[in-house]
């Protein structure tokens, strides 16, 4: 069986040779024109007089389109229809495409920007929380708020009490690859659009509105995407929108990849939040009551802003049990790019506002970190709720909880407390370098919050050399998503996985997918393959067993062939065989998660169908007098349920933490008080370098299988290894205590000047 | 317009270039060879490092016309000349040095010129060499261990399996 071998990516090979193709290097027909965004140079306002005569006459443009010259208001929203493509004359984030050229290269048509000359009337931008918050500035009603007991009266009467508040720094996806599209005309107004994206499906929709066309005109395909981490949800709309229209119009196929400065610019990013607490607990640190306010900056439209709130406060309490909890959640419009999508959804956030209050109150009481959080945990024998009625804080009973033990296996493997006390004991002795170390735990619910996206579908062939053609609704953006369910499809048929061909995600063979998103991809897709799978080698038995004469049970497929105990035969004479005895060798299969019912308005019900647990250590280095610091070592441990590919998922673990790493603490996003994002490029944003990550970095995976029926009995993977980053910052934190008596206090990204001011801060107070 | 001459990966091109024409973009679309990749076009990615005269460049950084009479290698023209993958090449794919391989062909390129001068380089010394490449995926953990691999050194003890 090919399913839990560690076997390499599946385009490894095209990679290292450089034969990979991604939407750019696709050989487009002759003629084929280069789009280009002109961009709003204002956050707030509107266009007073936009002179485009120079684009126009520029060499090599082809034509210029402003919103006027749309077919339709080409609206690239994921949600709510508030995102015309180009802006109808306000301007509503500094970066808002305003008008579209299309030239014959991708130079021309970006010089073809630089002539355009706009005048604005400007108002002052609402850029800040505070801002939005003063100007009522908002999506939905109100504030959304979630109750579980009376926080309030349980703060109030626990023996200690503390409140805090901690701000968030959003974060650029920064996929290697920049957006991507390409369309390409076909007869009778249909359309062909090579997309980088996570969500064909939604391209296809998108741009099936903006042509005004039904979407079996329009057909998507993705091979793969060279990154994703959300940032292409939604946010390749705007340019398979742009070329279809271009396409349509001309006749001529068109490309538009954004400039990577563009991409800052014009893209949703993670959304920065903001978090308050207040908490009530006792001497051992245990919570009584909590109340948390979340402020989550969404940008200028909604887009997906709402579920990814939701997220943040479906993990506002991590791996936590507190018997009275409330959670309130702002979702505030801003003249920003519009927040997006991004690896957790939200649920870093949430979560991290709950380390920090753990990191907190541990501080307050003098008391081991672990230990509080220890004492917290679901399933805490410490608790005065027994285990088998507690429940997340929106009703969802703990059925599986894997952190106890692993937090046990952790605080072993990795010398836990030995290294404590030697931090400790260097911490006193040396004066000017103090070191740091936590252990932070992640519970992250899996399934998409909207329960309709449970969804998957597939579609298999086996044809009669007993070749095997694999499609399905899922994305590759790297995280080797072909490759498992491949691997599902090879186990079903006892094949090699060299009999089995992966192709591109096409909307013409597998319909209205959800996004390769929410880490439902393998969970999801490869469900739907097993069952094309085993639909047809049932009938394939069926047929055999027929002319053999045995039962169908005696049918059984492994080592490339198929036999009943006696005979044996290839698996292609089996498929030839059944080919001729005019047994159909083609299925789809369709996948629904079992057991989903939520109601998000109250916040009450089972979104997850189970959830993936991970517990990370790190130690981390300051430099007192300047603020700089070192991860000295990380040690991971993650269930992953029983691996689909183990190589995959450390893979995924690795990469997620130091993305996670780099969110809180070198990646920061700066807006100056006209609303330009002034870190633009990497020469200003910086994500983590090759000698950034850990000296030490150890990961491992939990033995367990899943307790509920996933593929194999797998879990997802995608995100919640991410947030394993937030204990390099609660290891800042514990460092920079060290220092004094204060509470570090540390906001992120705890960029080295953040970590500077908290030591100054923590040495200051007595 | 003008004419330039070079090798790329073993053969000889004359095309004729505009002044301003980047290297990256000759190497994609003159001569469609598109494993050179483009992350940032400002010379901070290294998605797009190729060898001049066996150098390490960021040829989204330089002039095809640079170029001229230059000895050029492209990712295309790493394998083998039976077709079977480079020792690095081959690295890479046995130790999961890679996840959307965006940054792969540029990482094998940097990982290439570094081994042929320092054949034997330490973990440090990889991690040093790569600081003009950037991975958004992998962590790097497992693009050190390809290469330290690649170099003929044991690499059990380089933990994370
Ligand atoms: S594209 Fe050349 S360094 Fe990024
Ligand atoms: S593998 Fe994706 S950027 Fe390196």
């Amino acid at each position: 069986m090919s399913v839990a071998k560690p076997l390499p990516h599946d385009a490894a090979r095209l990679h290292v040779t450089g034969s990979a193709r991604y939407v750019d290097d696709i050989p487009t027909p002759a003629g084929c024109l280069h789009l280009a965004f002109g961009l709003a140079e204002i956050a707030s306002g509107t266009i007073a007089r936009i002179d485009l005569d120079q684009t126009r006459s520029a060499p090599g443009v082809v034509g210029v389109w402003c919103a006027k010259d749309l077919p339709t208001d080409c609206d690239c929203s994921p949600s709510a229809h508030d995102e015309p493509l180009l802006s109808d004359d306000s301007i509503h984030y500094l970066g808002q495409p305003v008008f579209l050229v299309a030239a014959t290269s991708h130079l021309a048509a970006r010089k073809a920007v630089a002539l355009a000359s706009i005048t604005y009337e400007e108002r002052k931008p609402i850029l800040s929380i505070d801002e939005a918050l003063e100007a009522g500035s908002h999506f939905e009603e109100g504030p959304r708020i979630w109750q579980k007991g009376d926080a309030e009266q349980a703060i109030q009467s626990a023996p200690h009490r503390l409140d805090g508040e901690i701000e968030i720094g959003g974060q650029e996806h920064f996929y290697l690859e920049g957006q991507a599209a390409l369309a390409v005309p076909q007869e009778g107004g249909d359309m062909l659009v090579h997309s980088s994206t996570q969500h064909p499906t939604e391209i296809q929709h998108k741009v099936a509105h903006a042509l005004d066309i039904p979407m079996h005109a329009v057909r998507v395909e993705t091979r793969r995407m060279g990154g994703g981490f959300g940032g292409k949800e939604s946010q390749g709309n705007a340019l398979a929108i742009a070329c279809a229209v271009v396409a349509l119009q001309t006749g001529k196929p068109a490309k538009m990849r954004y400039d990577r400065d563009d991409d800052f610019m014009v893209t949703g990013k993670r959304h920065d939040f903001r978090i308050h607490y207040s908490a009530g607990f006792d001497a051992k640190g245990r919570l009584q009551g909590l109340a948390f306010t979340q402020y989550a900056r969404c940008g200028w439209a909604q887009d997906l802003s709402l579920p990814v709130a939701d997220r943040a406060m479906l993990h506002a309490t991590n791996a936590y049990f507190v018997p009275n909890v409330r959670i309130e959640s702002h979702r505030l419009k801003t003249n920003t790019q519009s927040a997006t999508a991004f690896r957790g959804f939200g649920g870093p956030q949430g979560m991290l506002g709950m380390e920090r209050v753990m990191d907190h109150v541990a501080h307050h009481l003098d008391l081991d970190p672990t230990a509080v959080r220890q004492a917290n945990y679901f399933g805490s024998d410490q608790n005065a709720v027994p285990a088998a009625v507690q429940t997340t804080p929106y009703g969802q009973p703990v059925e599986e909880f894997a952190l106890g033990e692993m937090t046990k296996a952790l605080i072993e493997s990795s010398d836990f407390k030995a290294r404590q006390d030697a931090v400790r004991a260097w911490n006193e002795t040396q004066p000017v370098l103090k070191k740091g170390l936590a252990l932070t735990p992640v519970m992250f619910g899996i399934s998409f919050t909207l329960t309709h996206l449970n969804q998957a579908g597939a579609l298999v062939h086996v044809y009669q050399d007993g070749s095997i053609h694999l499609n399905h609704g899922g994305t590759e953006m790297g995280q080797g998503l072909f490759q498992k369910v491949a691997q599902v499809a090879a186990s079903r048929f006892g094949v090699g996985l060299e009999t089995i061909k992966i192709t591109a995600t096409d909307t013409a063979k597998v319909p209205n997918t959800s996004a390769t998103a929410a880490s439902s991809g393998s969970d999801l897709n490869g469900m739907a393959v097993l069952a094309a799978c085993d639909t047809i080698r049932n009938r394939m038995a069926d047929h055999l067993a027929q002319l053999w004469q045995v039962p169908s049970d005696k049918i059984a497929f492994g080592d490339t062939s198929v036999t009943d105990g006696n005979r044996t035969i290839s698996f292609a004479e089996a498929a030839k065989l059944c080919y001729e005895g005019r047994i159909s060798l083609s299925s789809t299969g369709f996948y629904r998660t079992p057991k989903l019912e939520w109601d998000r308005l109250r916040g009450q019900g089972r979104p997850f169908f189970y959830f993936a647990y991970g517990v990370s250590a790190s130690e981390v280095v300051v430099d007192t007098l300047s603020g700089e610091y070192r991860i000295l070592r990380a040690d991971i441990l993650h269930d992953c349920g029983a691996s689909l590919n183990p190589a995959l998922d450390i893979g995924q673990i690795e990469g997620g933490f130091v993305q996670g790493a780099g969110w809180l603490t070198t990646e920061e996003l700066v807006w100056d008080d006209k609303g330009r994002l002034r870190t633009h490029a990497p020469s200003t944003y910086k994500i983590p370098a090759c000698s950034d990550r850990p000296d030490v970095f150890n990961v491992a995976l939990w033995d367990g299988a899943n307790q509920e029926d996933t593929i194999y009995r797998s879990k997802a993977v995608g995100e919640p290894p991410f947030m394993h980053g937030i204990s390099v910052l609660m290891a800042l934190s514990d460092a920079v205590a060290s220092c004094g008596r204060g509470y570090p206090d540390l906001n992120a990204p705890a960029t080295p000047e953040r970590v500077l001011a908290a030591v100054r801060r923590v040495q200051n107070e007595l | 317009m003008a004419e330039v001459t070079m090798t790329v990966n073993g053969k000889s091109v004359t095309k004729s270039v505009k002044g301003n024409t980047l290297m990256t973009d000759f190497l994609r679309e003159e001569l469609r060879l598109t494993g050179t990749h483009v992350g940032c076009d400002t010379s901070q990615c290294g998605a797009c490092v190729i060898h001049v005269n066996g150098q390490a460049v960021k040829s989204c950084t330089m002039f095809a016309a640079e170029a001229d009479g230059a000895e050029v290698a492209t990712i295309e023209g790493q394998a083998n000349a039976d077709g079977s993958l480079s020792v690095i090449q081959a690295a890479f794919q046995e130790h999961h040095g890679l996840q959307c391989g965006f940054c792969t062909p540029g990482m094998v390129m940097s990982a290439a010129a570094l081994l042929k001068e320092n054949p034997k380089p330490t973990e440090a010394e990889v991690r040093d060499y790569l600081e003009g490449n950037i991975c958004r995926c992998t962590g790097y953990h497992n693009i050190v261990k390809a290469i330290m691999a690649a170099s003929g050194q044991d690499v059990s003890s380089i933990a994370a399996e």
